[in-house]
């Protein structure tokens, strides 16, 4: 700043008093946008860990759906809920990952390349209630699973391969070239380098983008109803050919009762659904920081 | 490592709202009262002489031994009389499994006559379309009424105009050429006051819109389009308990339940002054009309031999179901004995068919159950 010539010194308007406002408006700008939807976010935990935690004891969690609101509990819809995520993880993990390390590690660029990477971004933001859709016409009218576990899960594995995709290319393209440069020019395969280099190092990226998609089918329910899971359901699925139902479905049938309580046991259901969340996301972190530091140590 | 742990927290963050979103738009507008169910639940007496406790079944050991999966779905105006015959039942036969859904009357009928359910929750008699469907796939089925439900008309508490509308009136303000036209109360009736009318119905997809609109227009599914229309009766409640000028109208079960947001309109079928209020005793007596209206289940004819299958339906019709369907919890109108055992006999002679020929009759008694 010192060193500047006189002549340039002349045109430049230093305005201090107005740089140091526009940048204080700047920051309270963001400083308010942080509390409105952090405030929102609070209000609204809030008003269902009210509503909903009183409701929630070991009865609630351990019993079947009941007219009767002090009766009725959650089991099935854990149950139903834990199963289908199991089988959906199951088929879209495996299928996402490896589509991604082929389309990023093996496809060359070519037209067909391109089209297939914009239909995969494009696949992402459909909206869910296509799957369901796609789902009741494929997996239960044409593959005759019926309205089962199974084909739910396959529903939801549609649904999610995309995001599993779209994240996990992201993850590899993280992974610096030279590393794969290092393994090749020691003599190791493009599969080695794969398999021991760019895989471990984008691992922690791969999981994050899994559990954001599993996050997301967790809470959908439009496709669900669409194929035909159940409002009441007083068992547990035990094969994938079973009936079931999962938590948004159970909540959003508390919801509809005409009986004010319960519309406090959806709540009482809401903060159960989250509590699988936040499990689920902690299991993440733990899981990826326990397998970043692993790999990193290989590397280094 | 901080961009992938901001991912996580972002996706928590966005996953957690939605949720929460979810459950403040579906809770709006109700009180906690969380405690009043239990000791209601029991208590509640009902004006009817076969009211009482249910009893035992008497074939409890032959129940315990049961085994199977019983297919549901249909109506949801039936579903809380299935779901409380198939909670009661499941506390005999542990090892019958259940499941009852909700797709409406028609999307449940499109999949019982595609041969995958067992048993059809019906609000309204299958109609001829339906029969033809069922008849084309080989279909049979045994029809069985199982409750009355009335339809109530409501209104805000503060409207202080309405307390009864006859069907004249109604159909004045619900059917097709009233849409855009007749928005106004005075339009309906000349004493009332210069207020905007706004009204409150059920969605399209519903059994209980067919039947408002056979029973008030004269043919079903003919309607204003003009409305606020809801599958969710409780965006319907909080709707009319909002607005002065609002009227609308719904199962008389989810009136009960906000009779303190709400106002009941009776209804004067004949134009003839007599004004009858819904109640579980005119519902039952038949003399609240056009807006009653029995509610059925269909059970498919090759299941029906089935022992669990024909030990639930036989349960349902029984005296250790019956006397919950006027509780709080199921909200419907009962039969009474003498039905509901014309009725079971139905079912164990296995007659097939309907015998609504016509599909949805308006008024229509179950005399012809008993013959």
């Amino acid at each position: 700043m010192s060193m500047q010539t006189p002549a340039t010194q002349s045109m430049f308007q230093p305005n201090q008093m107005m740089r140091r406002v526009m940048g204080g408006a700047f920051v309270g700008v963001g400083v308010i946008s942080i509390l409105i939807s952090l405030g929102m976010l609070v209000y609204l935990v809030l008003d269902v860990a009210m509503r909903g935690l009183p409701w929630i004891d070991w009865q609630f969690l351990t019993s079947f759906d009941s007219r009767f609101a002090e009766r009725a509990g959650i089991l099935a819809a854990i149950a139903g809920t834990a199963f289908m995520m199991t089988m959906t993880i199951a088929v879209s993990l495996p299928i996402g990952v490896m589509a991604a390390i082929y389309l990023q590690e093996y496809a060359k660029e070519s037209w067909l390349k391109s089209f297939i990477q914009i239909n995969i971004s494009n696949l992402a933001g459909v909206p869910s209630i296509i799957y369901g859709l796609l789902g009741l016409t494929i997996f239960v009218r044409y593959m005759m699973m019926g309205r089962s576990v199974l084909a739910g899960a396959l529903t939801m594995a549609l649904l999610v391969l995309p995001v599993i995709v779209v994240a996990t290319q992201e993850a590899l393209r993280a992974v610096p070239s030279s590393i794969r440069d290092a393994s090749l020019a020691l003599g190791a395969t493009r599969s080695q380098t794969i398999w021991h280099h760019v895989l471990p190092q984008a691992f922690p990226g791969i999981l994050t983008g899994n559990i954001l998609a599993a996050s997301r089918a967790i809470g959908e329910t439009a496709p669900l109803v669409t194929i035909g899971a159940l409002t009441y359901v007083p068992f547990t699925p035990e094969s994938p050919l079973d009936r079931f139902t999962v938590l948004p479905i159970q909540i959003f049938n508390w919801t509809s009762k005409p009986q004010a309580e319960f519309h406090d046991l959806a709540a009482a259901g809401i903060v159960v659904l989250l509590l699988v969340l936040l499990t689920m996301n902690s299991i993440a972190i733990l899981l990826r920081q326990r397998v970043g530091g692993t790999s990193r140590r290989r590397i280094g | 490592m901080t961009t992938n742990d901001g991912l996580v927290r972002a996706g928590l963050l966005a996953a957690a709202s939605a949720v929460a979103a979810l459950a403040l738009a579906c809770g709006t507008g109700d009180s906690g009262r969380s405690g009043e169910a239990a000791s209601t639940a029991a208590s509640k007496g009902s004006p009817t002489a076969e009211a009482g406790k249910p009893i035992e079944p008497s074939n409890k050991a032959a129940l315990a031994t049961l085994t199977g999966n019983i297919v549901i779905d249909g109506s949801s105006t039936v579903y809380p009389v299935t779901q409380a015959a198939a909670e009661e039942f499941r506390n005999y036969a542990k090892n019958v499994r259940i499941s009852v859904g909700i797709a409406g009357t028609g999307g449940g009928f499109k999949k019982f006559c595609a041969g995958e359910t067992d048993i059809q929750d019906a609000s309204r008699p299958i109609s001829q379309t339906e029969a033809i469907a069922c008849a084309d796939k080989n279909i049979q089925y045994i029809e069985l009424p199982v409750a009355f439900d009335g339809l109530a008309v409501i209104v805000n508490p503060k409207n202080t105009w309405v307390t009864c509308l006859t069907k004249a009136e109604l159909k004045k303000m619900w059917e097709p050429a009233a849409q855009a036209k007749i928005n106004n109360w005075k339009q309906v009736r000349d004493s009332f006051p210069d207020k905007p009318l706004k009204l409150f119905g059920p969605g399209t997809d519903s059994g209980t819109f067919d039947y408002f609109t056979e029973a008030i227009n004269g043919t079903a599914k003919a309607s204003r389009g003009d409305f606020q229309a809801s599958e969710d009766d409780n965006v319907l409640v909080s709707g009319v308990a909002g607005d002065e000028a609002a009227l609308g109208y719904f199962g008389l079960a989810y009136y009960s339940e906000n009779k303190s947001k709400l106002k009941l309109v009776s209804v004067d079928n004949a134009g003839d002054g007599k004004c009858i209020t819904p109640s579980i005793a005119t519902v039952n007596n038949g003399t609240y009309l056009p807006l009653s209206r029995p509610i059925f289940i269909y059970v498919k004819k090759s299941v029906a031999e089935r022992p669990e299958v024909k030990a639930y339906v036989n349960f349902y019709l029984s005296k250790s179901f019956t006397p919950l369907v006027e509780s709080r919890e199921v909200g419907y109108v009962s039969l009474g004995d003498k039905f509901y055992d014309a009725i079971a006999k139905r079912f164990n002679a296995g007659t097939a068919g309907t015998l609504f020929p016509k599909g949805a009759e308006v008024g229509a008694t179950l005399d012809r159950y008993l013959q």
